[in-house]
């Protein structure tokens, strides 16, 4: 296995290729292996990659904690439906929307990051969670005196990407297969994660990102090593919050309809939960953090169907049990890879020197008390 | 023109003076030192200086222009760089990504240019790289680059603060306690590198506790007591002014 690894490091074009051979066949393997509910669960892996990419550029690089990030991803899914929807007869072109949704994400972004840029850690995360739970609830509200967001009943009939006349609403019948539309949406997805990462990925050894682990490392330093902390607090918010309003038209055309059900406090918190227990910072563990807590309670499902295979009837409620576990596998994480399951160089360090400084503080009560 | 002026600027936190109307000025390529007992105010002269405060009352002028009311990163744009007392290293970033920092204030590359890695802003990266390897050189920690901030002997610390302010290109440099904690040998060391650095037409503002390193090294000294300066001059006349005995021994002025 080691010898495997060690000749595919020796090769990373090799890997590429293999890579993106992998990553073009997996909606036919996971559509024809498993069915469509696992390649629809595909799909949702990719959107949750983007958010947790996004949200990674706001905690993960800039320090700042960010509870309400989704509303971002909820901004991006309304205004795709106002733009391409029967409700105000608007049929917009997706690629016209998508960048007009990011942008509009990230203009909130500032509008949010600019009253909380003197606030830190538990302060910020409050304030934040705060503006989450403030756009879910105009969501929900908004249909009177003027029905901009239909209320809780969430708007419909949201117009399916289309692509040169192609639309993804509908199967494809080619070769006696019939594809349905999640294969294309996969590969949009794809796309767009992959553009994302890639932006991630430069930003994160560059001038900006530099700056921004100066600033979360030590602000005043940062300050006075000329870095306009500002500024670049405002754009790490609003570079996150584009990546989850993309993520969010995304959503709204995949689903053909959003209602604020969709985006909870749960949602904000569950893409952090990627982003923590996957490494924060580090962007292959960020990708991992995302396909694990979107597979794994998906999987968990089947708990039912093997209770009953083995005890002959459903003792716990699946729905139930699958929390549970989620849970405790989210302590065990906590307690035995606290960095995070791939950490980031910088992470790493971190958690290794708090270790090593209780080890010596251990030694020197030890002294004293000898 | 004086490099750097401070004219009647007080400070208070509620009720309390931090500093009254203290005025100094500090000439380009000196090397000028401030003393004073603990809590007299340097360190809040210092964050007054470079922005880290807003003054209550009076003016810092850089080269004749007012930045008392500028925030930080402008004022290490034009020329005004500082360490901290309790020095503040980006701890979990290695030696080289510290002074690599530094060079933000110098260097342009944005989100885009970033994100494309076009040729301008890769030729800016390895400027920014090169320059901070010639910086821990200059320093004294060459072939420290990759070690972590905090993993760094304290002294190595203290040095690797003012490659980093270094790379900001100051033409005032304010070193707050720089030798504190050190012993002699190091100390005698550190005073090499300021004169190095005077040498290479760096002015020096000094925050010491060491009487023996100021004297040997200060053109010119002041000294703060309770917020206020209470003399100023060569370092031997400031010596054997009576109100710095004064204030150093608790005798009567």
């Amino acid at each position: 296995m080691n010898l495997v690894l060690e000749s595919l490091r020796r090769r990373p074009r090799l890997v590429a290729i293999l890579l993106a051979v992998l990553l073009a066949a997996l909606p036919f393997l996971m559509g024809f292996g498993l069915g469509n509910a696992w390649l629809r669960v595909l799909d949702f892996v990719l959107l949750y990659v983007l958010l947790a990419i996004g949200l990674n550029i706001v905690v993960g690089y800039a320090g700042l904690l960010d509870l309400g990030y989704i509303a971002f991803y909820a901004l991006g899914a309304y205004l795709y439906a106002w733009l391409a929807s029967p409700h105000f007869g608007l049929h917009l072109p997706f690629w016209a929307v998508l960048p007009i949704g990011a942008a509009f994400a990230g203009l909130f972004g500032v509008l949010l990051g600019a009253p909380t840029l003197r606030l830190r850690g538990d302060y910020l995360a409050i304030v934040t969670l705060g503006f989450g739970e403030i756009i879910r609830i105009f969501m929900n509200n908004l249909n009177a005196p003027f029905n901009l967001t239909n209320g809780p009943q969430g708007m419909n009939l949201i117009d399916p990407v289309s692509v040169a006349g192609f639309s993804f609403g509908r199967p494809l019948h080619v070769f006696g297969l019939t594809l349905p539309p999640t294969y294309f949406y996969y590969y949009l997805f794809l796309a767009f994660t992959l553009l994302a990462i890639f932006v991630a990925w430069r930003l994160q050894d560059s001038r900006i990102g530099r700056a921004w682990g100066a600033i979360r490392e030590d602000e005043v330093a940062a300050a006075a090593m000329g870095i306009n902390t500002r500024n670049l607090k405002l754009l790490a918010f609003a570079m996150g919050a584009s990546f989850g309003g993309l993520a969010g038209g995304l959503f709204a055309a995949f689903q053909g309809f959003i209602s604020p059900e969709s985006f909870t406090l749960w949602e904000s918190i569950l893409v952090l939960c990627m982003i923590v227990l996957g490494g924060m910072g580090n962007i292959p563990g960020v990708i991992l953090g995302a396909i694990l807590l979107t597979m794994i309670p998906e999987a968990l499902r089947y708990l039912g169907d093997l209770q009953r295979a083995i005890l002959g009837q459903v003792v716990v409620d699946p729905s139930d049990l699958r929390m549970l576990l989620f849970g405790v596998a989210l302590v065990g994480m906590m307690l035995f890879r606290p960095a995070g399951l791939l950490p980031s160089r910088q992470r790493r360090r971190e958690f290794a020197a708090e270790e090593g400084l209780a080890e010596q503080e251990q030694a020197n009560l030890y002294d004293t008390r000898n | 023109m004086a490099l750097l002026s401070v004219d009647n600027v007080s400070k208070r936190f509620g009720g309390i003076n931090a500093l009254e109307a203290v005025s100094l000025t500090v000439e380009a390529g000196e090397i000028y030192g401030l003393i004073g007992p603990n809590g007299a105010g340097k360190t809040t002269l210092f964050n007054c200086m470079t922005g880290l405060y807003t003054v209550t009352s009076g003016a810092v002028r850089l080269e004749g222009a007012e930045v008392q009311d500028i925030p930080p990163h402008q004022i290490v744009k034009r020329g005004f760089a500082r360490t901290f007392q309790n020095i503040r290293l980006f701890a979990n970033m290695t030696a080289l990504e510290n002074v690599m920092v530094g060079r933000h204030a110098r260097t342009r590359a944005n989100v885009l240019g970033a994100v494309l890695r076009c040729r301008k802003t890769r030729a800016e990266e390895t400027g920014i790289r090169d320059r901070a390897h010639e910086l821990l050189r200059y320093v004294g920690l060459a072939g420290k680059g990759r070690t972590l901030a905090s993993h760094l002997a304290y002294g190595d610390q203290r040095r690797l603060e003012i490659a980093r302010a270094l790379a900001t290109e100051p033409k005032l440099l304010a070193l707050d306690e720089p030798v504190a904690g050190m012993n002699p040998n190091e100390r005698q060391q550190m005073g090499e590198l300021f004169r190095k650095l005077r040498e290479g037409g760096v002015t020096l503002l000094l925050i010491e506790h060491d009487v023996k390193l100021v004297m040997g090294l200060c053109d010119r000294v002041a000294v703060l007591d309770y917020g206020r300066k209470i003399a100023e001059g060569p370092a031997e006349a400031v010596r054997n002014d009576p109100a710095v005995i004064a204030a150093y021994l608790g005798g009567e002025a």
